[in-house]
């Protein structure tokens, strides 16, 4: 890398103690870039084996690469820490402002360290930390009030992150989101709880230094090169144009749209739901991550009369994209585009996991349809399908925990259902719920296998969806394996996958080039390899055991576009699985 | 001709024109940028393109105790490094924030007009035209 980059900088912050301080970490950015070659590194040094993911020994590690603040679609910031959703590797990647702000404060990664004992947020302004009390700030019903506080009361508009959690993060859910930008998020495995566990509400960074590059020539010409790519290709149609939800019309024609908890494929109201209805009767407002001409972030805008007074309204701005769409919208059966506006609004206010919550609420009613669970438990809520008034009641009481049940609930379905029963409904993978593909199995054992039980991991449902028929399952496995491996590369500088058909590895060689960092298309394949066997080690230092893997039968009783699934294959590529992962963390040893 | 922004409404806040303007210079980041792109209070209200609007009668040369910035043709000033102290008279005159700070020169940034950012906004934000001369159709 260029000596001159700030990059190499790692800020460490200790909550308890209440100090900072800045290490030079060339070590870890030579050999493995940026984003998560770095923070797996991190996670590892700071990680200590077997701690409770909400105790003050879990550190949060953020990180960015080198190509943030230089190239388009760099957008992002992976996050890394201990998962209270699943207990092992938490990694969640967000947009928003975060990555530019971070790498142009100074910093190529952040380590938060303790738990302070009061509420607290921290502001971070060209590198410089400050702690401030969070008082005021918790406890406050919606995470939207938060951002709107200190937006108000910090300064770098327009150059800062401003990242916080909700209520659900201060009552530790395990599937707690951290909102960013308010519509973009750290969402995925609980990363929320950890900070709502160390009593941080919030970091706000802020900067706009420059960057240095290699040669101003060469960069201006393959950054022109990248920019005409993405601004020309059809991905920015597609993003920009109905963005992700164009999925919804797509996948309900398939046959592979999981419907009421999947127990169909396809869905009567697919229509009122699909992206078109949203984005001709609702869109407001598009939104970009910086540095991305995209521009994918839809905004619906939601006008609703106050019942006690006539002509009196509140127009809200809710975001919408395909994932949420199936979980709050798809999964609980949802009949109306409103419905399912008004219960993602909900989602964003209380700081949850859009995802996991939809899946739960998905498992609730079916639970409480087969007498797996009753009133008893529900506290009088009669959950149905499409029921918008009984799921708002049930995620403010997942947030508040009033009872018991309640309290497993906020803990996922894998936990709930381990305990009341329901197990073959509860469709989580490896702890986490299932995204929004039911396309064959590729799906399934890419949620099984990624090492964050993530669509975006491996991307199974393309493979489904490009092939004609069933793959062996050997191949399936090299397949899926491959992306993923392929996909920490992308991961480490760190790029949005939207833009993975851009970022080609000629490209991603060429951009590295301009900020000093000389990796061969095989060096970069050597990297994801490694990358990968990294998060692996740590997942079966943390016990991860593919074999005691639950697979929910719901999957094999639907059928998918391919047919039904065959649970001897799906244990075949299992095994398989095993073997090369296994031997590829031998490998690093 | 100068930077016009025709219509704000259109931006997405994908910011970039601010790391076009800064990489004129052959570098990343923002620290040189001399447009600003920011929320109008939360991104669910849009946003404001900050920028120089090219007065014809510039308050900030008014005030430039040491000439450091000439008028230009056409609206604007330019500004002439080794003529400014760095006093700053010049960003607290800019009733709409459109001087920016470069803290390794210790002088303000000031849009040219030049028109580079232009080419890098997908959204048919920011247009380079004379003043006045075009209808814009709303």
């Amino acid at each position: 890398m260029l000596k001159n980059d700030p990059m190499s900088n790692v800020l460490y912050i200790d909550l308890g103690k209440k100090r900072y301080w800045v290490e030079k970490r060339e070590d870890l950015f030579e050999r493995h870039i940026g984003g998560t070659g770095v923070a797996v590194k991190l996670l590892l040094e700071e990680c200590p084996e077997g701690c409770d993911p909400l105790s003050p020994e879990n550190p949060i590690i953020f990180a960015v690469g080198p190509l943030n603040g230089l190239f388009p679609l760099a957008s992002k910031t992976v996050a890394m820490f201990k998962s209270p959703h699943t207990g092992n590797l938490g990694e969640s990647h967000c947009g928003g402002r975060s990555a530019t702000a971070i790498r142009l404060t100074g910093y190529g990664a952040i380590v938060i360290k303790g738990a302070s004992d009061t509420p607290i947020y921290i502001a971070i302004h060209n590198g410089k930390v400050f702690f401030r009390n969070a008082e005021a700030l918790w406890g406050i019903r919606s995470a939207y009030t938060v951002g709107r506080i200190l937006r108000e009361r910090e300064r770098g508009s327009g150059i800062r992150t401003i990242m916080r959690i909700g209520r659900a993060g201060e009552n530790l859910v395990s599937y707690a989101c951290v909102m960013t930008e308010t519509y973009r998020h750290f969402g995925r495995l609980g990363l929320g709880a950890v900070f709502g566990s160390k009593k941080l509400k919030a970091i706000v960074i802020s900067g706009k230094s420059s960057l240095p590059v290699k040669d101003k020539a060469s960069y201006m010409k393959i950054y022109d090169g990248i920019y005409k790519l993405v601004t020309t290709s059809a991905l920015m149609k597609k993003y920009h144009d109905l963005g992700t939800p164009e999925n919804v019309m797509v996948l309900n024609r398939e046959k592979s749209l999981p419907t009421r908890n999947l127990q169909k494929t396809s869905f009567e109201y697919a229509e009122e739901l699909s992206g078109e209805n949203f984005a001709e009767n609702f869109l407001g407002r598009r939104l970009a991550c910086s540095h991305c001409p995209v521009g994918c972030i839809h905004l619906a805008a939601l006008r609703e009369p106050y019942e006690d007074e006539p002509y009196f309204y509140k127009t809200s701005m809710i975001s919408y994209d395909y994932e949420p769409i199936y979980s709050l919208g798809i999964m609980v059966g949802m009949k109306k585009a409103e419905d399912y506006l008004k219960l993602m609004d909900e989602v964003e206010s209380l700081g949850l996991d859009a995802m996991s919550s939809g899946v739960i609420l998905a498992w609730v009613t079916e639970a409480f349809e087969k007498g797996v669970i009753s009133t008893r438990e529900t506290m009088g809520v009669k959950p149905s399908w499409g029921d918008l008034e009984s799921y708002m009641k049930i995620l403010h009481f997942v947030v508040e925990q009033p009872n018991d049940f309640y309290r497993d609930l906020s803990r996922g379905v894998e936990f709930v259902s381990r305990k009341y029963g329901g197990k073959d409904f509860a469709l989580s993978f490896g702890g986490n719920e299932m995204p929004g593909y039911h396309t064959g199995p590729g799906a399934h054992v890419g949620y099984l296998i990624g090492a964050r039980h993530s669509h975006l991991d491996c991307a199974g449902y393309s493979i489904d969806r490009k092939s004609k028929g069933v793959p062996t399952p050997e191949s399936l496995i090299s397949e899926l394996i491959e992306e993923e491996i392929w996909r920490q590369v992308l991961s480490c500088l760190v790029i949005c996958f939207f833009a993975r058909s851009i970022y080609e590895p000629e490209v991603v060689t060429e951009a590295l080039e301009t900020v000093g960092f000389s990796f061969s298309q095989k060096d970069l394949k050597v990297l994801g390899k490694e990358v990968h066997g990294l998060k692996y080690k740590f997942k079966l230092r943390e016990g991860f055991k593919i074999e005691e893997l639950r697979i929910p039968k719901r999957i094999y009783e639907t059928p998918t576009p391919l047919g039904f699934i065959d649970e001897d294959y799906i244990k075949t590529a299992l095994k398989k699985a095993k073997e090369l992962i296994l031997s590829s963390v031998k490998e690093i040893g | 001709m100068r930077l016009s922004v025709v219509d704000v409404e259109r931006c997405v806040g994908c910011q970039s024109c601010m790391f076009a303007c800064a990489r004129r210079y052959g570098e990343g980041g923002l620290a040189k940028t001399c447009i600003m792109v920011r929320s109008r209070g939360g991104m669910s209200r849009g946003f404001t393109v900050v920028v120089c609007r090219a007065c014809e009668d510039p308050p900030c040369a008014k005030v430039c105790p040491t000439d450091a910035l000439k008028p230009r043709k056409g609206g604007g000033i330019i500004l002439i490094p080794s003529l400014c102290i760095g006093c700053g008279h010049c960003r607290e005159e800019c009733v709409i924030g459109a001087i920016f700070w470069d803290e390794e020169s210790n002088k303000p940034l000031i849009c040219v007009h030049c028109g580079y950012c232009v080419q890098y906004c997908p959204h048919g934000v920011l247009k380079l035209e004379e003043r006045g001369v075009e209808y814009v159709e709303k």
